[in-house]
């Protein structure tokens, strides 16, 4: 049984611009002690399919379980123990740490919320995790602002980890963060993996951190999964010309550059191509892709691609 | 011929810090210099310093800006806003804050028009139309009237970058022009700028902390750490043979597309500590973090030294760092 699963999954948002169709039918698979990349461009729902799959938004159809449970229409009661087993970790964790308190303060209160052992053990809980999550130990005394990024982006995981959580859904955790301050906190993530048993569903888009950080990869566009392989498969067969484009994307100091691979934008998530919704930016896009919804289909095992001709692409 | 740009010793301060110290570059036209270095490091002051925009608190305190055969620090306001958006333009990194909102994209490009070239309404609007379609606004003739809000993040950069060249300037500075961008969106407007570069002999000066597109988009690259240039080179050298210590970090640090490098083979290579450590560091900025640090490293600021007359350093014991047997791992 899988840790986590979704299926059909839709999230639509009713806007003044129409229905948007931001999550639009993704099934996907966690497995337990997996680490599993979600890529795409900037607005393809990736932020979106993260927080459905936490219930912090409503899906508009399909199913989620956890750890065989369905949880789809689960109670905000109910879910508070999920929350417990599925943590989140953002972009910018200061957005999402209240200035006016301390690192203690801000720490202890999920505690308290869980109900998790009394104020001595849970200010002991607090303290053990800061040392893990290499943090000075002072730093439950000071606030928010005292804090550089990287530290920052600490405390988000050691806010993360307090509960013991199962799964973690990180979205972009290191965008933010300068080169230099980046590769501490992927080997933070790292041990913190290997230490807790973790799974991880890793949003980002920068593909050269998924290639190091991640087990498998999911290729999003529009609102679907395209693509779906083991990290190796992925690099070394990609098959959605989607795939391809956004390796080709990356500016690789070891080769030279090439044309942009890709012209035009992500369309709206209002105006949904049809067919193919990937085909009026496809260099390969023929009559039958822009009538017919390419289905997502396995090619071989462990790898699945949304697209009439990845088995003829080379 | 002499270089379009000279900045020598450029210091910046505000009355309780000094985030650009003694910095000094220069570029030609149809050249491009990239700037690269942490966030915090005086990237974005040097811009603004070159542009005359430095925030109210802001003073250069020494150094001189020489454009064009022209001592910028010496321009009075008027002569200065007729240089700005003329002969020296700038992109930012969220064009948002620099669209006004309320206006058209063509009113936009036109009032620049308006301005410097004295074009009418009727002219302005028409060239505007034109460098939307320089730029690959597709539906120019329409999309003329949309408002920023319209735009995608992508068409956005391309909007502001039409109004940067709007008057062919000679030197266009592009602070981190595609940080919030998708790669396939950067690889768009970085093409975009190059072509431009070419057809209008522009010089670019090109801030970024992708290494990436340094390696492909840069003629030569400056690394700046604390303010401070720590090492200049071309990107080939840079990348085959870095040689201060914090560069051969980043690069190391990077995880890279093409290598087979996996969390299951290892851990990435820290640099341990952050740039905040620099503050009041009287030696060299990047010794509370490198590695390699001396006793000596802590008495003054080491000079840049000349390896090649592209190639300078500052850290006066590369030599010996190459002697390091896992040297060769971090080249690409
Ligand atoms: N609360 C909301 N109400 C309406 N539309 C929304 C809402 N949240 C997201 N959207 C829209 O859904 C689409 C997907 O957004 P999402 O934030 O999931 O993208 P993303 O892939 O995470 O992008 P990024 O890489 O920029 O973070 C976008 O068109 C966005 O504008
Ligand atoms: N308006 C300001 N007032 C005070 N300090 C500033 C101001 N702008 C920038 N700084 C400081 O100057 C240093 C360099 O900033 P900046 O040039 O923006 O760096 P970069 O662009 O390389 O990220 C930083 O330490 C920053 O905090
Ligand atoms: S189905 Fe057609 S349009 Fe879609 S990705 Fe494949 S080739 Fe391109
Ligand atoms: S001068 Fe010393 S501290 Fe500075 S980079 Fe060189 S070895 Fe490191
Ligand atoms: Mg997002
Ligand atoms: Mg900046």
């Amino acid at each position: 049984m899988p840790l986590l699963s979704a299926s059909d999954l839709k999230t639509h948002y009713n806007t003044r611009d129409g229905l948007l169709r931001s999550v639009d039918g993704v099934d996907l698979v966690v497995e337990r002690g997996e680490t599993v990349g979600l890529v795409g461009e900037s607005g393809c729902g990736k932020s979106t399919l993260g927080k459905t799959l936490l219930r912090l938004v409503d899906p508009t159809a399909g199913r989620i379980e956890f750890k065989g449970e369905d949880i789809t229409t689960l109670d905000q009661g109910r879910l508070r123990n999920v929350r417990k087993s599925i943590q989140m970790i953002f972009q910018d964790p200061f957005a999402s740490l209240n200035p006016r308190h301390t690192i203690g303060e801000i720490l202890e209160a999920p505690l308290v919320v869980h109900k998790a052992g009394g104020r001595p053990e849970r200010r002991r809980t607090v303290a053990g995790i800061i040392a893990k999550v290499g943090l000075p130990a002072d730093a439950i005394n000071r606030y928010p602002h005292e804090f550089s990024g990287g530290q920052r982006q600490r405390i988000g995981i050691a806010r993360a980890l307090l509960l013991n959580p199962e799964l973690i859904v990180c979205d972009e955790p290191v965008s933010a963060l300068d080169l230099s301050i980046q590769a501490q906190i992927l080997n933070l993530l790292v041990e913190m993996k290997k230490e807790f048993g973790l799974s991880y569903l890793f949003i980002s888009h920068d593909l050269s951190v998924v290639r190091y950080f991640c087990d498998r990869v999911l290729v999003m566009y529009l609102g679907r999964i395209v693509e779906s392989a083991d990290n190796e498969t992925l690099w070394s067969d990609p098959r959605h010309p989607y795939t391809r484009a956004l390796m080709a994307a990356v500016p690789d100091p070891s080769r030279p550059r090439q044309a942009a691979p890709l012209g035009g934008d992500l369309p709206s998530p209002s105006d949904i191509p049809s067919g193919c919704r990937f085909h009026t930016r496809c260099p390969l896009a023929t009559d039958l892709c822009r009538v017919t919804e390419p289905e997502f289909r396995t090619i071989k095992p462990g790898h699945q691609v949304a697209c009439h001709v990845a088995d003829h692409i080379n | 011929m002499a270089p379009l740009l000279q900045v020598e010793n450029l210091t910046i301060g505000f009355p309780r810090a000094e985030p650009v110290r003694d910095l000094s570059f220069e570029v030609s036209a149809g050249e491009t210099l990239a700037i690269v270095g942490e966030s915090g490091s005086g990237k974005s002051l040097t811009a603004l310093a070159l542009m005359q925009l430095l925030p109210r608190t802001a003073r250069v305190t020494s150094g001189r800006i020489v454009f064009d055969d022209r001592d910028l620090l010496g321009l009075d306001a008027r002569e200065m806003r007729q240089l700005r958006g003329r002969e020296i333009a700038m992109i930012f990194q969220e064009p948002m804050t620099s669209l006004n909102p309320v206006m058209s994209i063509g009113w936009q490009i036109g009032e620049v028009l308006k301005v410097h070239e004295k074009l009418s309404g009727r002219a302005a609007r028409e060239r505007a139309i034109e460098l939307l379609r320089l730029v690959r606004i597709p539906a120019a003739e329409k999309r003329v009237d949309d408002y920023p809000h319209q735009l995608s993040g992508g068409m956005r950069q391309r909007v502001m970058i039409a109004m940067a060249v709007a008057c062919r300037p000679k030197l266009l500075i592009a602070d981190e022009p595609t940080t919030a961008l998708d790669v396939t969106i950067q690889a768009q407007v970085l093409d975009l700028l190059d072509t431009l570069r070419r057809e209008l002999q522009m010089a670019v000066v090109l801030i970024t902390h992708d290494l990436g597109v340094v390696a492909q988009w840069a003629d030569k690259v400056v690394v700046m750490y604390a303010g401070r240039k720590v090492e200049q080179a071309l990107p080939g050298d840079l990348f085959n043979d870095p040689l201060h210590p914090y560069t051969r970090g980043l690069l190391s640090a990077s995880p890279r597309l093409k290598s087979d490098f996996h969390y299951l083979s290892g851990r990435l290579t820290e640099i341990p500590g952050s740039i905040v450590s620099a503050a009041g560091e009287a030696g060299c900025p990047f010794r509370p973090r490198c590695r390699q640090a001396r006793a000596s490293c802590g008495h003054q600021v080491p000079p840049l030294i000349a390896q090649t007359p592209e190639r300078l350093v500052a850290c006066p014991f590369t030599s010996s760092l190459k002697a390091v047997p896992d040297a060769a791992s971090l080249s690409l």
